[in-house]
Order: structure tokens, then C-alpha cells, then sequence
């Protein structure tokens, strides 16, 4: 009987490894012929790089904001993109003030780290209350209730944004320093993107460390490996839980403001996508691991920027850019079909998820 | 407490339905019957109607509803009512809001239609066919509605139009612009639709014509994936080539999509030096503004259409804008009324223009009014017989209307844009600057014809 | 926790502060200056007042409440008066400096909404100090009378209520299904009183209805749940009377039963979370048009919606089944996520200039004829509202079968435990696999009705909002329950659509209705059983 089992386990991932072999042939297929037609220079490859990567941290920004309430309260928080439009949008304010009032330009660095910090606790105030308000109520209740509400969350604060503030793009303010580019290590990038990465390294950094060095880290580690036995080394549980929200929503605030820095626009919609975007970035590195969440934006942002030119063209499709999220979800299944639990997710393998 | 509470309120609202479903079958107006009864052609004045006795006798006549497809009556009291069918929500809500606020300063501006008040009513056409389709069916049922002004988008009105058409509404757009409908060969239930704006046939291929003729030989387009951006594309490369110049990429974006550096890396290596991107708002900043980022594309002329000719366009697209060149229509074939109707929108709306299909909305209100001022019966009580078939004929035999946006002659198929394309040029990124037309060379300048 | 907490005058305040922010969210966000032109009452009444006054109502009647601290003595009246008439004084003074404020300051450049217009309501046209006052007195007045009636006797309390309630209801369902501009006057004040003595008589009379009806023989008992049910079917055959534009609600509706009941198969039943559900909508409805749409020249086959429809259905439970094949060793989030990204593919594809030759993009396919049966064309809603409830009839029959079949049980306990499944001897491959294309297949039939009742398709019809609605249709319902489902999607589609008329903020309502209404019932409107009795089991650990 036993026996039986593990040969027809065995059979279906057979079956799921041939079907990811032929897909990623096809992946090599595309790649190799690209490459022989030699149609873009190495500049362009390097270019494409740079670009997946500013817009790779940005994701990663963005996931780990869900990557922490994943890892935490096992749950979707479907409203985390708009959690980060709110942090753009009312950056978007004060920096249109600063504009005008001459501050900006005078006052770069201050300016930009004044309003980074309004959008940052604007988010990180906005995702408090919304686990306070949404989803703390259903902490006992059947998983995908606390999802539907995420999900009703996230159409209230859209739709709230937009009739607040009006359905028209505001653009951010580009201060004449911010143009141009710089070269390091003889790569030429734009002075925004090199922001925007640095930026997102500098956090990176300073949450792991919060996460791994300090008590309250510690506590959140705790609490989202097993909530009760927390509870019972007398870690206050909902205090650990908000302050995740906390840091998860000041971390998409001022991922608002970088991406502002990078596209400008700023618009009620703003969130959707690139929460979606980062969710699937989680997903990717392995939910609930903060290390996956980055590896996850990066590695998504790059195959969504060189990926539809170096697979799509050399199988001949038309327009590949329009496909570089159907490329980026069809990656995403060919890694779980190899890795079920993501690239790095090993901890969550098998109950928990 | 609270099921009880259910209960009744739904039984309730049962019992009320079935009342008021049942004026339609017996002509006695029935309980609920205050409301129902102001419906359909039974006044409560009891005048109005062609089957209750006439009071008047001579002008009883000219009362009556002869149209072959049926009349809209308007009580001696009651508002002339007019809807809208515009995307108000999602991502593409810019659009509808922006011609919402042109039929509602029309309104404004119009005042009275036949000596009547102005009732606007609205519904969101979701920018997709099963919304276009949904609120068509919800307006047809409105037996008191006039005229339509939408959809907003092609999608929708393929959907909605077939339904108003049945239902006799006349429907006039002011943002679509798909050639299919208004095509000759257009399916006979389309015959009550006409717009104000655009054929992308037209718009299409002026752009081709300014751009072989300023001596661009190698184009490159790009879409997003909307009905409006791919065919107008598809219309400018056709002709491109048909002139003699190349395409050398047709790339496509999704209209969400902000890093547009790789698709454009990917134009730039196919060499062109004219880059049409009809597309909207959003995408349309970004692309404006990383192509400048772009190595390889610094030099190559960009180039929009009406759908990003906005001031709104400006702020998304910042500095970048200078020096692009958009299709629109030409406004100094624009009626004077245009900086006038610009004032009025920022002062309600707050607002700068949200984006270029306003002026359109305004006329195609116009068209409206100015058709249902024709043709109105004027009763003796003051009530207003408006029959639908000659509603729609009064306005898509619309002849050299001093619209906003030009001299407007519909065809026999509703086209009734004005033909004249112009291609213009942006002077100054600041959105404060923006008044296209006012002279010769406000910004943006015109630059072709 | 439960211990009696005492009285503080502080309670009152905030109630009426957090009132306020409300009343002050609903002004700005323009939502009650856009109603101002919607009639509850024709000419006296418009739902934008409603919306300040039930602000008003809720709070002040909330404050009464909380007069009388939990397990506190009762409070005394001039009490609950007072705090009633706090929190209606605070909500108004919240309102005041706003018009004070915007008077001051143009607040447009930031709040879009905060319109002369809203000033001049809110100040009932009195302009700034004048109408100040007046408005504080109004909140006071408002606070005082819903005081009152918290302290009237229950019956009395509860028939008001409802009528207060039953007026703008009716009227805004009333004026969006038959294009209606309110209700005159004395039909409000009719539906008022109606409602009220329905309900004073329906409490008074209800329990002894129920004992005599039990009582009866079981015979009788069982002919009249018979008749219950043959009226109820009845209603239902009936229901396209109410006019085109109600059919065009209701076939949307039962197209998202469809749905809904097919994902609470995969969901429900088998516990495999899907967001890529729209997929299998998309190839049915994709199916249907490639066969019946004669724009399509390289398919050899044109035929009419009946024959092609069988083909759309089992193409989708094909495709169910392939796309399930990958995420067999998924689980929860994983799959979740996986099947989000069939559902974009599938839509990016059919969108992609690399497809636009076969199957036309972003143009869509159109001219797909509607169907019809022995010459008679199902070319209105009035009419695809039969086929619509056949299909659903036939789909819940089918959700009800497996139910209680044993692929059922073998599903259920999927969902509970995979392992403990598997090593009961379970196959997983075959189980899920199966429960993918059920699913699927429902879904294909739901998107073939829908391209024909379009008759033309686009990409952009097939959105994650799709797969998000009917999930939320099967959760709202209560999921695994087929009752649920239908009830889950006349609340979430089926109403969302009369409240067409609020347009932009549609949306709005529809995110917070869901907030709402997953914090009060977090099991669902229409429970499954079992699982009621799992929350149920659960709720004391909750309370503690």
C-alpha cells in the first residue's frame, strides 16, 4: 500500500518535471536565439539590468511589507499596495509644498528625507489602523475571512483616495539635481535609480537588523513561529503584531516616495499593481522570509526588464513588453514547479502553509 | 430583531415591485402609483398623453406622438432629462470624469432646453463591454431619457449601442473613436449612434501625413493594449508605409505599466527616429519621459494623440514634454468659446483639464439640446412631446454647428467630428501655460497643417 | 474584561468624535454633494442628507447605549438624553469647523470636494455664523430625538427603526430599477407607516404562527413546505416582469451563481484556494465566440451557441485539469498566487498583438450572435434569464450531489488534512484534479452565456476583479454552502448593481459593505452547517 503511494507520488512529479523541462527548453530556445541574432549590444544587456534592478528593490520594498504579516498572521494583506499609494499620495504633498516654496531645490537632501518620513508614518499609521480596525477582530476566524477583508480594504482605500483628492495624475516635483546620470564602475545609470537602490539597500539593512538584533525583532520572530507559545512566554502578541503592520507599512510608505522619485505619477490606482507585483515577489522567494522578499523584488524586476527581450524575441512574438507579466507569473510557476516553497522558503515547507 | 427586520423590509420592497411593475400592464395607476404613474405616456395631468382625452383642441394635434419608434414626454414641470454613459471608476476614470465635467458645464451654460430645466443622469460604463451593456440597459429602461452622451470607450459602446438603438435613445460619444462604428457597413442597430469624436482613421493618418511630410522615414508605434491606442497605431503605420516610410517596431505596453525603459531600449535598438505612442495619460508620461532616459532615443521625435493632449499630460510627463508633438483637433478651428469653457472648468472642478475629450462632450451636449430644441412639440400645459426618431435624425443631420471643437457636420453614419486634424507642438512643460489656440503661438503651437 | 466598567462623560465625546470623522470622511470624499441631486423623498429629501443624518442616527443612538456602562446599573434618562445629545453637539461641531475652516482656507487644492456647495448644506444656505449655529443646534435636536428613542419601550423602538430605515431602502431600490427620481412624499410616509405596523405585527404574531404551523400533522407540514417551495419557484420564473433593466441585473447575478458555485467546489469543498479563476470564464467565453462568431475565418467550424456551448464547457474542464497539473504539490498561498497568474496570462495573452491574428486582441471578438431555439431568439435579458437559471439550476444540483457523494467526502478531507488524507488512502492527484475541472467546467459554462449575451468579447472583461468578486460571492455566502452562494451574489453583485447610481463611489461602499460585513459575520450570510458549528466551537475561545 505504502509502496503504491510513493510510486504514484513519484509519478505525478515526474509528470511536473517534464512539464517544467520542456518549459524552461523553451525559456533556452528563446534565449540562445536572441543571443545569435545579436541584435542588442551589451550596453543594452547591461541597461536592462540596471533597470530590473531599481525597479526590483522597489517590489522588494513592497514584499516585505507582505512577507512580515504573512510570516506573522499567515495572512494576504491584499491592501498593502494601497498602503503604499497613501505613503506616495501624501508624500506627494508636502513635496509639491517644499516645491514651491523654493524649499526643495534648496534643501534636497533634507527635503526628500522630511518627506520620506511623512510618507512613512503616514502608510505605517494607515496599516495600524487598518489591523486594528480589519483584520485584528478575525484573528480566530477562518483564513480567507481575514483575505476578503483585506481585499474590501483595499477597494475602501482606493476609492476613498480618489474621491478625496480627484482621479487626475499628480506628478512629483523633479528637482534639477535629481537629472541625469552618473557612472559607477563604468555603468552609466540614472542619479534616481542609484537612489532608489541605495535607499533600498540602507533599509534593507536596518530591518534585518531590527528583525535579527533587537528584542521587539526578536518578539515578532517569536510570535509568528507559534502565537500562543509566545503569548505564554509573555510576549504581548497584539503589540507585536501592530508593530509588524507598523514597520511593514512605513517600509511601503517610503518605497511610495522612491517609486515617486523613479515614475513621478502618483495617482489612486497607483497600488494595485505594483502590490500585486510584490505579493508575487513574496510568493517567489518564499513567503514569510524577509531575505526571499528581497531576492524575490529582484528577481522579478529584473525578468520582467530583460526577460521579454531575451526570451520572447528569439521565439518570434510580436510586442514582447506587453507580455512581461504573463512572462513574470509563467516564471513564478516554472520556480514553484522546481521549488514548491519558493526560492527560499524552507521553513513554511509543509503545515503552516 | 435583525432577521424580522429582513424579512419585512424584503417582503416589502416585493410588494413594491410588483406594484410598480404593473402600471406597464394595466393602465390604472396603482398603489406606488404617485411615482409610477409620472412614467411612460399617462400624465398625471392627464393631457400629455395621446390616449387620454385632449383638453385643447387645436394644439392637441401637434401633441401627439407620431414617431415611428415612440416619444419621450416631458411634464409641463419636469426637468428635460439627459444621461451620460462615462467611465467613472477604475484606472480609466479620468476619461469618463473629464467628459462628465464637459456635459455638466454644457448644462450649465445651456441652461434650459425648450424652456425646460436640465436633468443630467449618469452611469458608469466601466470602460468594458458587459459595463457599457449593463448601463445601457438600465438607461433604455428610463422612459423619460432623451439622449445619451458616451460611452467613453469602444468596448462599451459595441455593447451599449445595440441596446439604446432598440430602445430608441439616441446616443452621441464624445471619446469613441474605433472605425468600426461608424464604419458604412455598420450593423443596422447602430443607426442612433453618432460621436463627436474622432474617427481614428482620420486622426491616424494626419498623424502619418505631418510626420512623412516633416521627413521622418523610420516610425516606430507603440499601444497599451486599448481598443483607442491600437487601432489608431495600426491606422498611422498602415499609412506610414503606404506613403513610402518605414515601420520599424510596433511595440505594445500594458496601460498600468510605469518602467518602460526596457520596451524602449528594445525601440531604440530598431533605429527610428519618430516614436507615435497614442496612448493615455499614465503611460503616456512615462514613456515621454523615460524615452528622454533612454540611450539611443535622445534625438527621436515623439509623438501622441488627443488622448494625452492635456495639460493633465504635462504634469505627468514633466519636462520631458518639450518639444513633442501630439494630433488633435485643430482649435483655431475651435470655437472662441474654448478658454471660456477652460475657466469654467477649473473654477468648478478645481481642476486642470483631466483629459482631451471635454470639448467634445460640450458639443455633443449641444447636439443634444440643439437637436430636442427642434424637434420638440410644445403642448398648450407646457409639456414637451419629443419624438425619438426625430430626435435622432434632427441630430445626425447636424450642419456646420459652430461647436467648440469646430465646424461640426455629421455624416450619415455619425461621424460628426469635425475633419480637420492639426499637429501641435509643446512649447513649455508648465501645465499653467497650456491654451492650445488662443494665438498663433500659445502653447502648445499648432505646426501642421 | 467583564467586570462592570463605570460611567465616564468622556465615553459620549469620542463616540460623537469618531462620528464626526465619519460625517467629515463622507462630505469630503464628495459623496454626499454628488447624492444631493438623488431624491429619498422627491423634492425634500435627498440621499446626501441621509447619509449625514444616519451619521447622526448611528452615533447619537450608540452614545445612548453606552449611557448604561456594561454590566452597570441602567442609566438614569436625563443621562442617555445627555450623551445622545453630545455625540449628535460633537458630530456638528466636527462639521462646523470644517465650514470654518474652508471658509478661511481654500482647502480645494488638497480636498477636491470641499466645495461652497457643501458649505451651504451644511450650513443649511445660512452662510457662516448664522448657519454655524444652526447646525450645532441641529446636531443637538438630532441627538436628543434619537435619544428618545432609545428610551422607548422595545416594540415601539424597533417598529420606528425600520420604518426609518425602510424609506431611503426602498426608495433607492425603487428609483435604480425603474429609473424612478424617490418616492413622493405620502408614499414615503406610507412606507413608513407599513413597514412599522408590519413589523409591530409580525413580532406580535410570529411565535404563535409557528407553534400552530408545527403543530399540524406532518402531512400537512409537508404540503405546505411544498407550496412554500413551488411559490418560491414560481417568484422566480416570475421575476423578468420586473422589466428589462432588473432581468439585466439578475443575469448578471446568476452568472456570478455560476461561478460562485463552481469555485465553492474548488474552494469550498476541496479547500484549494483559486484567484485565477477568471481563466476558465475566459476560455469558455473565448470557446464560444472562436465557434460561433463568423468574424473568425481560420475556424472552420460556425455553428450556433447550443452546439458550441458543450465544447466550450469541456475546454475549460480540459483546461482545468492541465493548469491543475503544476500545482498539485502547491498548498494555500502558494497556489493561490500561482493561479492568480493563469488567470493574468490567460488575459495578457488574449490581449498580446502575438494572438491578435486569431483571436483579435485588444479589438476583441464581436458579432457573436445570441441564442436562439426553434426560431426564437434569447436577444433580451427577459429572455437569457432562463437560460441563466436553467444553467444555475443544473449547477446546483450537480454542487449538491457531489456533496454528499464520496468524491465529495474525499474532498472535504482534503481540505481538512492533505496528509491525513493521503495516508487514508486518498488519491490527491485524481481528487484535485477533479475538483479543478468541475470548477472549471462551471466557470466555462458561465463564460459561454456571457460572450453570447455580449455578444462581443474583450481581454479586459477577464480581470482578477472577476476571480476576487466571485470569491468574495462564495465567502460573503458562506463558504461551502450552496445556498450561500446565491444569497452571497445578490449581495455582492446583484446589489452593487442598483448601486449604480452612486457611480464613483460604488466601489467605495462595496469595499466597506465587505469590511463590514465579514467583521459581523465572519462565517458567512448562509453558513454551510458544519462549518457553523466549527466557528461555533471556536467562539469561546474567541470570548476569553
Amino acid at each position: 500500500m505504502l509502496k503504491n503511494l510513493r510510486r504514484r507520488v513519484s509519478g505525478t512529479t515526474i509528470a511536473m518535471w517534464v512539464i517544467g523541462a520542456i518549459l524552461l527548453i523553451v525559456v533556452i530556445v528563446g534565449t540562445v536565439r536572441t543571443l545569435l541574432i545579436g541584435k542588442y549590444t551589451g550596453a543594452d544587456w547591461t541597461d536592462l539590468i540596471v533597470y530590473g534592478i531599481s525597479q526590483g528593490s522597489i517590489y522588494a520594498l513592497i514584499a516585505l511589507g507582505y512577507t512580515m504579516v504573512y510570516g506573522i498572521l499567515r495572512m494576504i494583506n491584499f491592501a498593502h499596495g494601497d498602503i503604499f499609494m497613501a505613503g506616495a499620495f501624501i508624500g506627494y504633498f508636502v513635496a509639491s509644498y517644499f516645491d514651491q516654496t523654493g524649499f526643495l531645490e534648496q534643501n534636497l537632501v533634507l527635503s526628500l528625507i522630511f518627506v520620506t518620513l511623512v510618507a512613512a508614518f503616514t502608510a505605517a499609521a494607515m496599516a495600524v489602523v487598518l489591523e486594528r480596525i480589519a483584520y485584528r477582530p478575525l484573528r480566530r476566524a477562518p483564513r480567507l475571512v481575514p483575505l476578503i477583508t483585506a481585499i474590501g480594504a483595499s477597494f475602501f482605500i482606493e476609492y476613498a483616495f480618489l474621491g478625496l483628492f480627484g482621479s487626475g495624475i499628480k506628478g512629483y516635483p523633479e528637482p534639477e539635481a535629481l537629472k541625469g546620470r552618473v557612472s559607477i564602475f563604468g555603468v552609466e545609470i540614472l542619479k534616481t535609480q542609484l537612489i532608489v537602490i541605495v535607499a533600498a539597500v540602507v533599509m534593507l539593512i536596518a530591518l534585518w537588523y531590527f528583525v535579527q538584533r533587537t528584542k521587539m525583532g526578536k518578539a515578532i520572530q517569536a510570535v509568528s513561529e507559534d502565537k500562543d507559545a509566545a503569548a505564554l512566554m509573555g510576549i504581548n502578541v497584539d503589540r507585536s503584531i501592530m508593530i509588524t503592520f507598523l514597520v511593514g507599512g512605513a517600509l511601503a510608505g517610503a518605497a511610495g516616495v522612491l517609486y515617486a522619485l523613479l515614475f513621478r505619477q502618483v495617482y489612486f490606482f497607483m497600488g494595485f499593481f505594483p502590490g500585486l507585483k510584490a505579493f508575487t515577489a513574496a510568493v517567489l522567494g518564499g513567503i514569510g522570509n524577509i531575505a526571499g522578499a528581497m531576492v524575490g523584488g529582484l528577481f522579478l524586476g529584473i525578468a520582467e526588464s530583460l526577460f521579454p527581450n531575451l526570451v520572447l524575441d528569439g521565439l518570434g512574438i510580436p510586442a514582447p513588453y506587453q507580455l512581461k507579466d504573463a512572462l513574470a507569473f509563467f516564471l513564478l510557476v516554472l520556480v514553484l514547479i522546481f521549488r514548491p516553497t519558493g526560492i527560499l522558503g524552507e521553513r513554511l515547507a509543509t503545515k503552516k502553509a | 430583531m435583525k432577521k424580522s427586520a429582513f424579512f419585512v423590509i424584503a417582503v416589502l420592497m416585493i410588494a413594491a415591485f410588483v406594484l410598480a411593475a404593473c402600471p406597464a400592464a394595466t393602465p390604472a395607476p396603482a398603489t406606488g402609483g404617485d411615482t409610477a404613474a409620472t412614467e411612460a405616456t399617462t400624465g398625471d395631468t392627464a393631457s400629455t398623453g395621446g390616449d387620454t382625452a385632449s383638453t385643447g383642441g387645436d394644439t392637441a394635434a401637434s401633441c401627439e406622438c407620431t414617431d415611428p419608434v415612440g416619444c419621450v414626454t416631458v411634464g409641463a414641470d419636469d426637468p428635460v432629462r439627459v444621461g451620460w454613459m462615462m467611465v467613472v471608476s477604475g484606472a480609466d476614470a479620468t476619461l469618463g470624469l473629464d467628459s462628465k465635467y464637459g456635459v455638466e458645464i454644457a448644462a450649465d451654460d445651456r441652461g434650459t432646453i425648450a424652456d425646460h430645466a436640465i436633468e443630467l443622469v449618469g452611469e458608469d460604463d466601466l470602460c468594458s463591454a458587459e459595463g457599457g451593456q449593463t448601463a445601457a440597459q438600465k438607461m433604455s429602461a428610463d422612459s423619460k431619457l432623451t439622449a445619451v452622451i458616451g460611452t467613453s470607450c469602444s468596448s462599451a459602446a459595441r455593447a451599449a449601442i445595440p441596446v439604446m438603438c432598440n430602445a430608441g435613445v439616441p446616443m452621441i460619444s464624445a471619446s469613441n473613436t474605433a472605425p468600426d462604428l461608424t464604419a458604412a457597413d455598420r450593423p443596422a442597430d447602430y443607426w442612433c449612434y453618432m460621436r463627436t469624436a474622432h474617427n481614428d482613421l482620420v486622426q491616424g493618418a494626419a498623424m502619418a501625413e505631418y510626420a512623412y511630410g516633416a521627413g521622418y522615414r523610420k516610425a516606430a508605434t507603440v499601444h497599451d493594449g486599448s481598443l483607442y491606442a491600437d487601432q489608431l497605431q495600426q491606422v498611422f503605420a498602415d499609412k506610414f508605409k503606404e506613403l513610402g516610410g518605414e515601420i520599424v517596431a510596433q511595440e505594445a505596453v500594458g496601460p498600468q505599466d510605469t518602467d518602460m525603459k526596457p520596451m524602449l531600449t528594445r525601440v531604440a535598438a530598431a533605429g527610428p527616429d519618430f516614436l507615435y505612442y497614442p496612448i493615455f495619460v499614465a503611460a503616456g508620461g512615462q514613456v515621454t519621459k523615460q524615452a528622454k532616459e533612454v540611450p539611443g532615443l535622445e534625438g527621436v521625435q515623439l509623438a501622441g494623440a488627443d488622448g494625452i493632449f492635456s495639460p493633465d499630460f504635462l504634469k505627468a510627463a514633466g519636462d520631458a514634454a518639450l518639444g513633442m508633438n501630439h494630433s488633435s483637433p485643430d482649435f483655431s478651428a475651435f470655437g472662441a468659446e474654448y478658454p471660456a469653457l477652460l475657466e469654467k472648468y477649473e473654477a468648478k472642478y478645481n481642476t486642470k483639464p483631466l483629459s482631451a475629450f471635454h470639448a467634445h462632450a460640450y458639443d455633443a451636449f449641444n447636439i443634444i439640446a440643439n437637436g430636442i430644441e427642434e424637434v420638440a412639440q410644445k403642448c398648450d400645459d407646457g409639456s414637451l412631446v419629443i419624438g425619438k426618431q426625430a430626435l435622432r435624425d434632427a441630430m445626425i443631420s447636424t450642419k456646420d454647428f459652430a461647436g467648440i471643437t469646430g465646424n461640426l457636420t455629421c455624416t450619415e453614419t455619425g461621424d460628426c467630428a469635425d475633419p480637420k486634424i492639426a499637429v501641435y507642438e509643446v512649447m513649455n512643460a508648465d501645465p499653467e501655460t497650456w491654451d492650445p489656440g488662443a494665438t498663433d503661438t500659445s502653447n502648445p503651437m499648432k505646426i501642421w497643417p | 474584561m467583564k467586570s462592570a466598567s463605570k460611567f465616564s462623560w468622556m465615553t459620549p465625546v469620542t463616540t460623537g468624535l469618531i462620528g464626526g470623522v465619519v460625517a467629515l470622511f463622507l462630505s469630503l470624499v464628495g459623496i454626499v454633494e454628488a447624492s444631493l441631486g438623488r431624491y429619498v423623498i422627491t423634492g425634500i429629501l435627498s440621499m446626501g442628507q441621509v447619509f449625514l443624518l444616519a451619521v447622526y442616527a448611528i452615533f447619537a443612538v450608540q452614545a445612548a447605549q453606552k449611557a448604561t456602562p456594561e454590566h452597570g446599573e441602567k442609566a438614569p434618562v436625563y443621562r442617555t438624553l445627555a450623551c445622545a445629545a453630545i455625540a449628535g453637539l460633537m458630530i456638528s461641531i466636527v462639521l462646523a469647523l470644517l465650514v470654518v475652516v474652508g471658509e478661511q482656507i481654500d482647502l480645494r487644492g488638497v480636498f477636491i470636494h470641499a466645495t461652497p456647495v457643501l458649505y451651504d448644506l451644511l450650513t443649511f444656505g445660512l452662510g457662516v455664523p448664522q448657519g454655524i449655529f444652526v447646525l450645532l443646534g441641529f446636531g443637538l435636536l438630532m441627538g436628543i430625538l434619537f435619544g428618545v428613542l432609545v428610551l422607548l419601550p422595545k416594540a415601539l423602538r424597533k417598529s420606528i427603526g425600520v420604518g426609518l430605515i425602510a424609506v431611503p431602502v426602498l426608495s433607492v431600490t425603487y428609483s435604480a430599477l425603474f429609473a424612478g427620481r424617490g418616492l413622493q412624499l405620502p408614499v414615503a410616509i406610507a412606507v413608513f407607516v407599513i413597514s412599522a405596523v408590519a413589523i409591530f405585527l409580525w413580532d406580535r404574531f410570529e411565535k404563535p404562527i409557528r407553534t400552530r404551523s408545527q403543530a399540524l400533522p406532518s402531512g400537512q407540514q409537508r404540503t405546505m413546505r411544498l407550496g412554500v417551495w413551488v411559490l418560491a419557484g414560481l417568484f422566480v420564473l416570475a421575476l423578468p416582469l420586473l422589466g428589462s433593466y432588473p432581468s439585466e441585473v439578475l443575469v448578471i447575478t446568476g452568472i456570478f451563481v455560476l461561478m460562485g458555485l463552481g469555485l465553492n467546489i474548488v474552494v469550498g469543498y476541496a479547500g484549494l484556494l483559486d484567484l485565477g479563476y477568471v481563466a476558465f470564464f475566459a476560455i469558455g467565453a473565448y470557446v464560444m465566440a472562436i465557434f460561433t462568431s463568423p468574424e473568425i475565418t481560420w475556424f472552420p467550424i460556425h455553428t450556433s451557441f447550443w452546439v458550441a456551448l458543450p465544447f466550450a464547457v469541456l475546454t475549460a474542464m480540459l483546461a482545468g485539469a492541465i493548469l491543475g497539473i503544476p500545482v498539485l504539490n502547491m498548498r494555500g498561498d502558494y497556489l493561490a498566487i500561482v493561479t492568480l497568474g493563469f488567470g493574468e496570462i490567460i488575459r495578457l495573452v488574449a490581449l498580446s498583438d502575438w494572438l491578435k491574428p486569431l483571436i483579435g486582441g485588444s479589438n476583441g471578438i464581436t458579432q457573436i450572435p445570441k441564442p436562439t431555439t426553434f426560431g426564437l431568439a434569447f436577444d433580451n435579458p427577459q429572455k437569457l434569464y432562463y437560460i441563466v437559471v436553467i444553467g444555475c439550476v443544473i449547477a446546483a444540483f450537480i454542487a449538491t450531489r457531489l456533496k454528499y457523494s464520496r468524491l465529495g467526502r474525499n474532498w472535504m478531507a482534503i481540505r481538512e488534512d492533505e496528509d491525513v488524507a493521503q495516508a487514508m488512502g486518498i488519491d490527491l492527484v485524481r481528487n484535485k484534479l477533479l475538483a479543478f475541472a468541475t470548477g472549471a467546467a462551471l466557470s466555462g459554462l458561465a463564460g459561454a452565456i456571457f460572450a453570447s449575451k455580449l455578444t462581443s468579447i474583450y481581454p479586459h472583461s477577464f480581470n482578477l476583479l472577476v476571480s476576487i468578486n466571485v470569491l468574495a460571492v462564495i465567502i460573503v455566502g458562506g463558504l461551502g454552502s450552496i445556498p450561500g452562494v446565491i444569497i452571497g451574489a445578490v449581495a455582492l453583485v446583484g446589489l452593487p448593481e442598483l448601486l449604480r447610481e452612486f457611480a464613483e463611489y460604488r466601489l467605495l461602499v462595496y469595499g466597506a459593505v465587505l469590511v463590514f460585513m465579514m467583521l459581523r459575520r465572519p462565517e458567512g450570510l448562509l453558513p454551510e452547517a458544519r462549518r457553523k458549528l466549527e466557528l461555533h466551537e471556536m467562539s469561546p475561545d474567541v470570548a476569553e
